[in-house]
């Protein structure tokens, strides 16, 4: 399992990236393996609002529909569209296929770097 | 096996409809279909055959041991199709005249008097065509009953995440945000988190008792007094009635409104898509938002569905109501429970329940200590049970618990077929010790092995393609 050690991770096992104001946000190595088969991502548009902790879109999978949270608070500025088509990307590519790319951002929710956050999914295993 | 598109010979036929006798009237034409359908001609010989061919494939009820959580897969008493098949209920129609409908209004009145009585609530519809359309009614009698009294903040309904999945769907349909807390360790309602959700914006709770993992939540009376302090109301999801009908009644609980899957708990045949009934009934202050038919009733008033929805299905729940009897209902329910805790208590020792406390109508299993030991998942063992002439439970959910398999046996099967599922549990648990990449490998019997549900759940194709 692979914990990239230059992204932040929420409890819900999303990860986060800011650089330069940005905040791009994807799902862990971890959720994808437990997940299973992605076949679905419901994605918000540009200009949503979305608040860190609050549902912004969900991933279905062949076992369930998860909520996907976001880890801070701020405006959707980009929606990765490739992944209505092929949402195994989130599978093949976790850390690769970011979901959405967050601006303006007014807080970040609880997040853990690499080492915590592994410790929580072994916790979770 | 072809498809019956694929036995299509063209100018193959039967012809039933005698010639027509009357004057021809024709649909305007910016009604009418450009081409003809693409429908298949096929005699009828072969067209019974080939159904005939496509039951031989298919695992129900009828067959075997269905153990499907959450689904209430029980045997129905062929006295309840009995009665729906007479043709004073399948010939007439709603606005016949009063003379030859009044048996049928007798059924809809009998059935809701003892529905009522069965559940403690006041009134009842019976037009919701299934589970969905009931939470769907209900959860709107909530919004009109705070609309009434002007009271627009309430915009949130609280769903547990043992809910049921159609819950947040439900709440979301009717317009509201949905607000999901999670379950305290014991698998119930965690009260902290509950209090934290509930303020002036709360419309109400959305709860299936017993819940998704099996358990009867102990704090219920704590609960509904808490959403009605806050201003809220009770909605009680109906889908695990199975486990307490004739025991206890969810108005006592404290419920305002409810639903109920006649065609689960009360005896109709189902997972096939329907028909179904999704009765909803509700305390005397909702009943004045009562879905009913206009036309019926003369009255005007909200309709869900024409006249008084799935009516056969009705029939078919009175007759078994009538036929188990006011002891019969709650020994059904009890025995439900016994079964369930009996075969659970048969097949630990190799899976584990997930709760390991006694359980109501149906259990869960956690295989991730399993899945981690041998490498094989709950899925594995689903597949195999398929070749073991069973059909598998329900598999990964509850989501609370990982590698979930969820059990119901129900009230109708036997302390023999108890014992053989047991230990068909119990040699695959071996097995998976042994020879897991058999397991992974399996059904080795059926019709169809591992259909490829990630290709057909990314490209379905819905249509048949010449």
């Amino acid at each position: 399992m692979n914990f990239p050690k230059d992204l932040k991770y929420a409890a819900s096992h999303e990860w986060v990236k800011i650089e330069n104001g940005i905040a791009t946000v994807g799902i862990s190595d971890f959720a994808q393996d437990a997940l299973g088969d992605v076949v679905y991502v419901s994605l918000p548009n540009v200009g949503d609002k979305v608040k860190a902790g609050i549902s912004f879109g969900d991933v279905e999978s062949v076992k369930a529909v998860s909520d996907l949270l976001s880890p801070v608070s701020g405006v959707v500025c980009e929606v990765n569209e490739e992944l209505a088509d092929a949402p195994e990307n989130l599978n093949s590519d976790p850390y690769g296929a970011w979901i959405i790319k967050v601006e303006a951002i007014e807080e970040e929710g609880d997040l853990m770097d690499a080492e915590a956050y592994e410790a929580h999914c072994a916790e979770e295993e | 096996m072809k498809l019956i598109f694929e036995k299509s010979v063209k100018g193959r036929g039967m012809q039933y409809l005698p010639d027509c006798d009357v004057e021809e009237i024709s649909l305007p034409d910016c009604l009418k279909r450009e081409e003809a359908p693409m429908l298949p001609e096929i005699s009828e010989t072969d067209l019974s055959r080939h159904y005939t061919e496509l039951i031989k494939r298919v695992h129900g009820v009828n067959c075997g041991f269905y153990p499907l959580g959450s689904c209430t897969m029980k045997y129905n008493p062929r006295i309840d199709e009995e009665m729906a098949f007479l043709p004073g209920f399948t010939g007439v129609h709603p606005l016949a005249p009063d003379y030859a409908t009044e048996g049928c209004k007798e059924v809809l009145d009998t059935a809701k008097t003892l529905l009522t009585e069965i559940t403690g609530m006041d009134d009842m519809t019976f037009q919701p065509a299934a589970g969905a359309h009931g939470e769907f009614t209900g959860v709107l009698l909530i919004k009109q009953y705070h609309d009434a009294r002007n009271d627009k903040k309430r915009t949130k309904i609280i769903v547990p995440d043992s809910a049921h999945g159609t819950n947040p769907a439900t709440a979301a349909m009717c317009g509201y945000t949905v607000v999901n807390i999670p379950s305290a360790p014991n698998g119930c309602v965690d009260l902290d988190a509950l209090k934290v959700a509930l303020g002036d914006d709360t419309a109400g709770l959305m709860l299936t008792n017993p819940n998704t993992v099996g358990i009867f939540d102990e704090n219920i009376l704590e609960i509904t007094r808490l959403v009605h302090e806050a201003g809220g109301l009770c909605y009680y999801d109906g889908a695990n009635l199975n486990a307490v009908m004739g025991v206890v009644r969810p108005g006592d609980m404290g419920f305002d409104c409810i639903h109920l899957n006649l065609h689960k708990t009360f005896a109709t045949p189902h997972g096939g898509g329907g028909p179904g009934s999704g009765a909803v009934g509700c305390k005397k202050y909702l009943a004045p938002y009562l879905p009913q038919s206009k036309l019926m009733t003369g009255k005007d008033a909200f309709q869900v569905k024409s006249f008084a929805g799935n009516f056969l299905v009705v029939v078919k729940a009175l007759t078994y109501i009538l036929t188990l009897g006011k002891e019969g209902i709650p020994g059904a329910a009890k025995n439900a429970v016994l079964n369930a805790n009996y075969l659970m208590r048969k097949i630990q020792g190799t899976f584990e329940p997930a709760f390991d406390r006694i359980c109501m109508h149906e259990f869960v299993l956690d295989l991730s200590a399993f899945k981690k030991e041998t490498g094989v998942s709950a899925l594995d063992v689903a597949k195999t049970l398929i070749d073991n002439g069973m059909h598998p439970p329900t598999m990964y959910f509850p989501l609370i618990v990982h590698e979930a398999l969820m059990l119901e046996p129900t009230e109708t099967e036997s302390r023999e077929t108890l014992d053989w599922a047991a230990e068909v549990y119990r040699n695959l648990y071996t097995l998976a010790h042994e020879d897991p990449d058999y397991m992974h490998a399996s059904p080795h019997k059926a019709q169809i092995a591992r259909p490829d549900e990630v290709k057909a759940a990314r490209n379905p194709i819905l249509k048949y393609q010449a």
